[in-house]
This record gives C-alpha cells, sequence and structure tokens, in this order.
C-alpha cells in the first residue's frame, strides 16, 4: 500500500500562495490508526459480503451462471414460502411486541407507580438469554407434554404461534430501552399548555405524547423488525416445520452443504435487513431534540386508577418474563420431563452429552472475554479517531459509513459470508478459519455499530477543543486520549464492554458456521443439543449462559461503581 | 485593504506579521486576503459580527484551521503551514476546554509535565501562576466545583504555564455574568501587561474591546475594516461599518455644497479637512454620534446649528436618549443623548422645539448614501 500521507507530509507555501499544511505527528499517527479501521472493515464486512453475494451467481464448481440460482430458488416454493412466512413472523412479532412494550414504557416513565427499579431489571432479562431460551422453554409450557398446553386449545406451539411469543420475549426489552428513552425525554410546559387549554387525557396523548415519541417509536419498530427477521436460535427450535429465512441458510448450508443456496437466501435476507438499515437512518437523521436547554422535565402527577391499571400491567409482564425464565431453570434440573419430576443437576453434566460439554461453556466465556476486551479497544479507539482527527475528510466519511454498515448485515449472513471468504483457499487469512480469531472477529464486527454509536455519544459529548488545548502545550494526543478522553467516558466505555460480553455469550446466529471441535460454544452447543432431542441439557446450557451473563453483569455493576466513585469523584459539584 | 495594516506596527519588526491572508470553506470565503502586523508585547482585538471572520484568523494563527493561502510569521520564523504543536502560543477557548477529570494543578501541570520538567520545578510553577491568577487556595479543586470566572482564570494559567511567546483568547469572556466579565476584563488585561505577553483577543463585544486593547482590529465579511487604538477607532471610524458596529451612530444623508460644507436637509454644515476633489451635488453620508450633540451654549451664532422637534426622550438611567426630527420639510431623524441635568436646566420635553449643533470635530463624512437600519 502506498503512503496515503506522502503528498502531505511536510507543509509548505506554493509561489502562488496557497498553503499545503504540514502533518503533526499526531495528525500522521491518527490517519494511520484510521485507514486500519478501514481496512478492518474492509476485510471483516466488504470483502465477505462480496464473496458471498459473488457465491451466489456461481454453481457448484465455481463457474459464473448468472441468475440461475435465483432462478432456482424463485421456482422451488418450499423455498420462496419462506419469505412470506419470515414477513409474516415479523410483522406479527412488531405489533405485538411494539405495543407490549409502549405501555410499559408508558407506565415507568409517565406513572407513580411503586417498583419501577425492579420492573425495568425484571423487563431487562431477556437480553442475558440466548434466544432459544423461550423457544425451549415455551416447548415446556405448550409442547405435547407441556404443562400449560390447553391454554391453546389444540392449537400447535411448532409453528408460528411459537415463534412470534419467543420473538415478543425476546425482544422486549431491545424495544423496551428505546422506547424509555424516547418517553422519558419530554417537556413538561407542553402538557401544562395542553392541561390549561382543557384538553382531554385522550387528545394530549394523541396531540402531545405521540408526536413527541415518533422517531423513538419507528426506531423501535424498525429494530425490532430486524431482530425478528434475521432470529434463527426460535424458529430453528421451536419452528417445526414452518420455514424461515433465517432457518433456510442453516438448513441448505448445513443440512444439504448447498453453499450456492445458501448465499441466494443470504442475500433474500440481506435486502429487508439493509432496507430496514436505510428507513431507519433516515428517520435518526431527521430527528432534531425536542428538548431545548430550557424545556421542564415532566413530572408525573399520582393518579389513582391509572396508576392501579398501570401496576398490575407491569406486574402482569414481568409475571410472564420470570415464568418463563423460570421454566426453563425449573426444566433444567428435572430427572425425566414427565416421568420423573424429581430435581437433578444431571442435565448439567454436559460432558456426557453430545455439543461440545462443559468446554463449550469456558469457551463461550473466553470467546466473550476476548470480544470485550479488544472489541472495546478497537470500537472505542476507532470512534476517537473518526471523530476527532482533522481534515481527511473523504476518508473519514467513508469510514464513518463503514462502522453503521454492519447493523445492517444480520448474523447468519456474516457467518455464511465468513466462510465464503475465510476459507478461501487463496485468502491469505486463511489461518483464521476455525480458531477463536475468528469468532472474535465475526462477533466484534456483528456488533460493532452499537458500540461505535455509543463511543460517538460519548465522545461528542465532550469539548471539542480539548485536542486544540493539548496540542498548543505540546502534548501528542494519545496522552491525552489515555488522560482526559479515556476517564471522561469511562461510563460508555464500561458500557460497551458488557453490551459486547453479553452478546458474545448469547449469539448464535454469527457464530453458527464458524465454530470448529476445538472452538464449541454453549449457544450452538444448546442448539445442537436442543437439535439432538436433548432439550433439559439445551435449557441448562442456556440457564448457564444466563447466569454468566447475569454474574457478570452484577459484578461489572460493582466494579464500574467502585471504579467511577474512585476515578469520576469530579462529576459531583 | 493595504492601507489597513498600517497603525503603530512597523513592518519590520512586527512580532506577527500576517500576510495576504485567504481562508475557505468550500465555496465560502471566510477570509479575504487578510494582512496585519502585530507588535511584541502588543494586546490585540479581534472585533466584529459573528461570521466576519476573526475566529477563522484567530484559529488561522494557531494553525488549527490553516488557512487557504498567505503566510503567517512569528518571531521571524515562518510557521504558515505548520502545525499547531510545533507553533509557540497558548490558547483560551470560550468554553475553557478545562480537563475535567484532572483538579486545578493537574490541569495547569498538563504542559509542564509533558517537558519532564523536574517535578518540585513544575510544582513551584503551578503556584506562582495560580497565585497569579488569584486561585491559590483552589488547586486541589476539580473544574466542576469552581465558578465560571474561576474556571477562566485556570484556563489563562494553564495557556500560561510554558511562556509561550504569544497568547490567543477566543471569546475567553462571553460564557460569563456582566458582572464577573467586567472584572476579568481588568485581570486578564493587568496579567497581560505584567508578562508583557503579546495577545490576540477574539469578542464580539466592543466594550471588551474598546476597554482592553491596545490596538482594535475591526472585521467584516472576510476582510479588516480598521485598525487602530480603541481612541482612533472611535473617534475616526475609516468605514461606515465601523461607525455603525462601534459605539452609537447617526447616519444622516447630505449633499456637498462646496468645500468643507454640507447641506442636511435646509441646514449647512461646515466640516474641518476638505472634501477634496468632491464635486458639489455630489450625496455624502454625515455621522455624528448620540453624546456629541450639543444643545447648551448654543445662539443663533453658532456653527452647525439644526432646529429640531423633540419627538421622544428615552430614559436610560444615567441619561436621556433624545428622537429629534429637523424641523424642515425634510423631517430628518437622529437621535441625541443629553444628560439628567441638562434636560432638567433647559427643560428638554416630547414636544418641544430646541437648537442643537454638530461640533465640527466630531463629524465624520462617507461618500455615498449610506442608509443604515438603526444608529444603535
Amino acid at each position: 500500500m502506498s503512503s496515503p500521507l506522502a503528498t502531505t507530509a511536510s507543509g509548505r507555501v506554493e509561489m502562488s500562495g496557497s498553503v499545503t499544511p504540514k502533518l503533526s505527528t499526531d495528525d500522521k499517527i491518527m490517519r494511520w490508526f484510521i485507514i486500519l479501521i478501514g481496512a478492518w472493515m474492509i476485510f471483516a464486512v466488504l470483502l465477505p459480503l462480496y464473496f458471498m453475494m459473488s457465491k451466489s451467481i456461481q454453481d457448484h464448481d465455481g463457474n459464473f451462471i448468472g441468475l440461475g440460482n435465483y432462478a432456482e430458488y424463485f421456482s422451488t416454493p418450499a423455498l420462496f414460502y419462506s419469505i412470506e412466512n419470515s414477513f409474516f413472523i415479523a410483522a406479527v412479532s412488531t405489533v405485538i411486541t411494539i405495543t407490549l412494550a409502549f405501555i410499559f414504557a408508558y407506565a415507568l416513565t409517565r406513572s407513580t407507580i411503586p417498583g419501577k427499579g425492579i420492573f425495568r431489571a425484571i423487563a431487562l432479562i431477556p437480553i442475558l438469554a440466548p434466544s432459544l431460551l423461550p423457544a425451549i422453554s415455551f416447548v415446556y409450557f405448550f409442547g405435547k407434554q407441556g404443562v400449560a398446553r390447553e391454554l391453546l386449545f389444540g392449537a400447535e406451539i411448532y409453528g408460528p404461534i411459537g415463534i412470534i411469543m419467543g420473538e415478543v420475549f425476546y425482544t422486549f426489552p431491545h424495544a423496551l430501552m428505546i422506547l424509555i428513552t424516547a418517553l422519558a425525554t419530554a417537556d413538561g410546559r407542553l402538557y401544562e399548555a395542553a392541561v390549561s387549554l382543557r384538553a382531554s387525557r385522550a387528545r394530549i396523548f394523541f396531540t402531545v405524547t405521540l408526536p413527541g415519541v415518533k422517531y423513538g417509536l419507528i426506531s423501535a419498530i424498525f429494530v425490532v423488525f430486524t431482530l425478528v427477521i434475521t432470529d434463527f436460535g426460535i424458529p430453528k427450535v421451536i419452528g417445526g416445520q414452518f420455514n424461515v429465512l433465517a432457518t433456510d441458510i442453516y438448513k441448505q448450508v448445513i443440512g444439504q452443504q448447498n453453499f450456492e443456496m445458501g448465499a441466494v437466501v443470504s442475500v433474500v435476507l440481506l435486502i429487508p435487513a439493509i432496507a430496514a438499515f436505510v428507513v431507519d437512518r433516515i428517520v435518526q437523521r431527521k430527528q432534531v431534540s425536542l428538548l431545548t436547554a430550557r424545556a421542564v422535565p415532566y413530572e408525573a402527577k399520582p393518579a389513582r386508577t391509572f396508576d392501579t391499571l398501570m401496576f398490575l400491567y407491569c406486574a402482569f409482564i414481568g409475571f410472564l418474563i420470570l415464568a418463563i425464565l423460570g421454566m426453563a431453570a425449573y426444566a433444567s434440573m428435572i430427572k425425566f420431563w414427565p416421568y420423573d419430576m424429581t430435581f437433578s443437576l444431571k442435565n448439567y453434566d454436559f460432558d456426557v452429552m453430545d455439543g461440545g460439554g462443559w468446554e463449550s461453556f469456558y469457551n463461550s466465556l473466553r470467546m466473550a472475554a476476548y470480544t470485550a476486551f479488544f472489541g472495546t479497544i478497537i470500537i472505542f479507539t476507532g470512534a476517537y479517531m473518526v471523530e476527532k482527527t482533522k481534515g481527511f475528510t473523504a476518508v473519514r466519511g467513508a469510514i464513518q459509513f463503514l462502522c453503521i454498515l454492519p447493523m445492517a448485515v444480520p448474523g447468519m449472513v456474516l457467518g455464511l459470508a465468513y466462510i465464503f471468504f475465510f476459507n478461501h483457499p487463496d485468502n491469505p487469512f486463511n489461518f483464521l478459519y476455525g480458531t477463536m480469531a475468528i469468532l472474535v472477529i465475526c462477533t466484534v464486527t456483528h456488533f460493532y455499530t452499537v458500540s461505535h454509536l455509543t463511543s460517538l455519544t460519548a465522545l461528542k459529548q465532550m469539548d471539542p477543543e480539548f485536542e486544540a488545548v493539548s496540542a498548543s502545550l505540546k502534548v501528542p494526543f494519545f496522552k491525552t486520549f489515555i488522560r482526559v478522553s479515556v476517564p471522561v467516558c469511562l461510563p460508555a466505555i464500561f458500557d460497551i464492554s458488557i453490551y459486547l460480553f453479553v452478546n458474545a455469550m448469547t449469539t448464535v446466529s454469527g457464530v453458527i458456521f464458524l465454530y470448529s471441535s476445538d472452538t464449541q460454544l454453549a449457544s450452538v452447543a444448546a442448539l445442537n443439543m436442543d437439535d439432538a432431542g436433548d432439550i433439559a441439557p439445551a435449557a441448562a446450557m442456556c440457564m448457564m449462559i444466563v447466569l454468566a451473563s447475569a454474574t457478570v453483569r452484577i459484578l461489572h455493576a460493582i466494579l464500574t461503581r467502585g471504579v467511577l466513585r474512585r476515578t469520576q469523584s469530579w462529576r459531583t459539584r | 485593504m493595504s492601507d489597513t495594516s498600517t497603525g503603530k506596527a512597523n513592518g519590520e519588526h512586527a512580532y506577527l506579521r500576517i500576510r495576504n491572508l485567504t481562508k475557505k470553506f468550500g465555496d465560502f470565503t471566510a477570509l479575504r486576503d487578510v494582512s496585519l502586523d502585530i507588535n511584541e508585547g502588543e494586546f490585540i482585538c479581534f472585533l466584529g459580527p459573528s461570521g466576519c471572520g476573526k475566529t477563522t484568523l484567530l484559529r488561522a494563527i494557531a494553525g488549527l484551521d490553516i488557512q487557504t493561502r498567505g503566510t503567517v510569521e512569528q518571531g521571524g520564523k515562518d510557521i504558515s503551514a505548520l502545525p499547531p504543536s510545533e507553533r509557540d502560543f497558548g490558547i483560551v477557548f470560550q468554553s475553557y476546554a478545562l480537563f475535567p477529570n484532572l483538579n486545578v494543578k493537574r490541569n495547569v501541570a498538563y504542559g509542564l509535565e509533558n517537558r519532564k520538567t523536574p517535578k518540585a520545578e513544575t510544582a513551584s510553577r503551578v503556584d506562582e501562576l495560580l497565585g497569579l491568577v488569584g486561585l491559590g487556595d483552589q488547586g486541589d479543586k476539580y473544574p466542576s466545583q469552581l465558578s465560571g470566572g474561576q474556571q477562566q482564570r485556570v484556563a489563562l494559567a494553564r495557556a500560561l504555564a510554558t511562556s509561550p511567546g504569544l497568547l490567543l483568547l477566543d471569546e475567553p469572556l462571553s460564557a460569563l455574568d456582566a458582572k464577573v466579565r467586567v472584572h476579568l476584563r481588568h485581570e486578564v488585561k493587568r496579567l497581560q501587561h505584567q508578562l508583557d505577553v503579546t495577545t490576540v483577543m477574539v469578542t464580539h463585544d466592543q466594550e471588551e474591546a474598546l476597554t482592553m486593547a491596545d490596538r482594535i482590529v475591526v472585521m467584516n465579511q472576510g476582510v479588516i475594516e480598521q485598525v487602530g487604538t480603541p481612541m482612533e477607532i472611535y473617534r475616526h471610524p475609516a468605514s461606515p461599518f465601523v461607525a455603525d458596529f462601534v459605539g452609537a451612530m447617526n447616519f444622516l444623508p447630505a449633499t456637498v455644497t462646496g468645500p468643507g460644507t454640507l447641506r442636511v436637509g435646509t441646514f449647512d454644515l461646515s466640516i474641518t479637512g476638505d472634501l477634496n476633489g468632491v464635486a458639489d451635488g455630489t450625496p455624502v453620508t454625515v455621522c455624528i454620534r448620540p453624546e456629541d450633540v450639543t444643545t447648551r451654549t448654543i445662539d443663533a451664532s453658532s456653527a452647525n446649528m439644526i432646529n429640531v422637534n423633540v419627538d421622544d426622550l428615552e430614559f436610560m438611567g444615567s441619561f436621556y436618549r433624545a428622537t429629534l426630527t429637523t424641523t424642515d420639510d425634510a423631517k430628518i431623524e437622529f437621535m441625541a443623548d443629553f444628560s439628567i441635568n441638562l434636560v432638567r436646566d433647559i427643560n428638554v420635553s416630547i414636544g418641544s422645539t430646541i437648537a442643537v449643533s454638530f461640533p465640527e470635530g466630531r463629524l465624520r463624512v462617507f461618500p455615498g448614501e449610506t442608509i443604515m437600519d438603526t444608529a444603535i
């Protein structure tokens, strides 16, 4: 690679008087770092996707056949029916999740009910679990030997009903977090004005509340829709004969070794994901802060009937979430459902079962730790460079786009694309294939965008002149980065690391194609045990993931509080 | 604009020499061929409305946003293309940009610690600087525990810690309360005088510029309108813009009637300095500040006398601002400031007709029919 900095390395003033600024050492280091981040994105996202797309227009022997695979896909009803199925599941799940989460968020932000903290904590539990957990739980509730199968009035849990119920559980906290943020930032004066104009409660809701949360609501809808349409764990476990796009990719690749058709389905799945992503970005751009500096925060006033209803609602939802989690926990400790209902830990004896044993759990811990550690460093530093580098506008803009891009790529698609790219015999990175490193690279990339945006938000809140002051004091930027930027952004950095850790523990879709016999992972093990009919051990493995995530989360909270108390004492006045 | 870089500075020995500076942001030209000399130890203010290019010029001097064309020399060295880290300056921003997680002492020591100065020496230098800005006992506090004015002083101490040859202040006082601002003006000026450091301050506040600067550089739309001492700028504005921007000014339409004489409406005025080469009948604009309009000791023989109706008297606290219109058919409107005593003594009241005079030496004449929206 020729030096992109060569032309501007030493500044000068031309005869015409035009000035070519001389780059400082800082500038050069920062630019190289940005190029490295760009290279990461090219090798970890763009090239794999390119290989996957070209695979979709090749035959088994790698000859170009144009759109032949697509023609085959659309003439095979068993395959293209999945498109309709996927959209149906995603649409219904989105409507249900958004409705439930909106009321829950409304209760937490606009009522005076007690126990908001506990309700919020319970509602966020699903984030700690792999998506297969609710599916397994529903099998125990409503399956052939389920304890509550009568509640379905003869309907079959294996199929759309089960998938939708599982997806609602899995996506609920994601929608809730966005909606709480949207509802929490309201200008109290608007409500006072509306009340003083004698508007009814309903009218206030439709004329003040809803317009105020419009963008948050749209964002939540697209996030949930994308999560559902790209999810693989739930339809795999409880989908029965009901095929969706994500399971089709798996079946084509793992079941039939038809990589070309897997690529075709991936491209088909990529389209709605990218469409949702594009719409969401446009909406985000339109969003301007409704809260001016003068806004008075909205404060809920007690209202007896409303508060009682809201409390009952939250209690009911909280109960359902705990019940679903509890069922998985309970079932994992039952000796032989439903014949021997005594307690036993034999389901946790993973070493005697297929799926990788306890080693897979330790692998997951290791993978999550590496992902959190390296991912946080790479992503935060990358965001800093992209945000703080001077000049270099075109490259920075391109890299900024590349950093947002991973959000649009479903995990299954990314994983499959990695097979095509990294397993290619001519790829110099071929040695990564089947290692822990590729799992970490894939996971960091898969969850890059949210972490990147969190970093940017934190960095933008810092005074933009810190770097200018440092330069005037002749302090190199990396010293200011270590001494000021990192400590000031520590809360955000901790948030990123826990986000990466928990997602690395629970993800299935991104890594399902990439593990090897040495790098079995807990979430994949749970899936494989379920596949083999070992549902109770699968539940047990899911519980181990929940326990690990929760433990790390709690440790993280304690540690964060301790570290923040020591290092952030400047925050208190 | 070659005549704008005159003033006191001597181009040969200037500490900071700015030549033909142009800065473009895309299609927008923020600075247009600006040249300026600044002497060693001088306190210079860049004054102008927002968007006039004053901050752009400061950032070009600092190397933070390097100019598109033109050169900057500091202390005889061409620094035109150098990055900020290779220039010699200290800077204070409007936001102060204090490191929130470091206490006052460590903020001030930030630039010293990097120079491998012995610890004891750094500590004593920090104490000295904090004493200098009057914060000797606040060293262990964090920025968020200080008032705005105190934070400002810390930023100043930090910028001065490494003894830079040039101190750059970017609207350093505008985030402060009015009273603190007035107090800090004196502090900054005293400090600058004591340390004798060449200082450039950007401000949009004319009062700040008039009270603090040795010389003021008035800027507008990317060019320098005038360079001069506060008195020169106020008394002899070089352009209608400067006249309007600094202080209050009346702009009256007039016509040249002969060498050194003009007519406003039906009233004849004589001015000092003849209107060289301006043909009779040429429309011009004559300017006078409201406080220069006199009405005491006027009789029929007084020069430049104009009869006016008092349309309005606005009480401003320490004086009245009167809105006057000439009694002739032109009904030309202008403002005059009358002291409380005067209004009482000669019984000026709304609706009354009085005679006022425009002292010869206080009139400024600009070519053309300059129409200003307001005189304020």
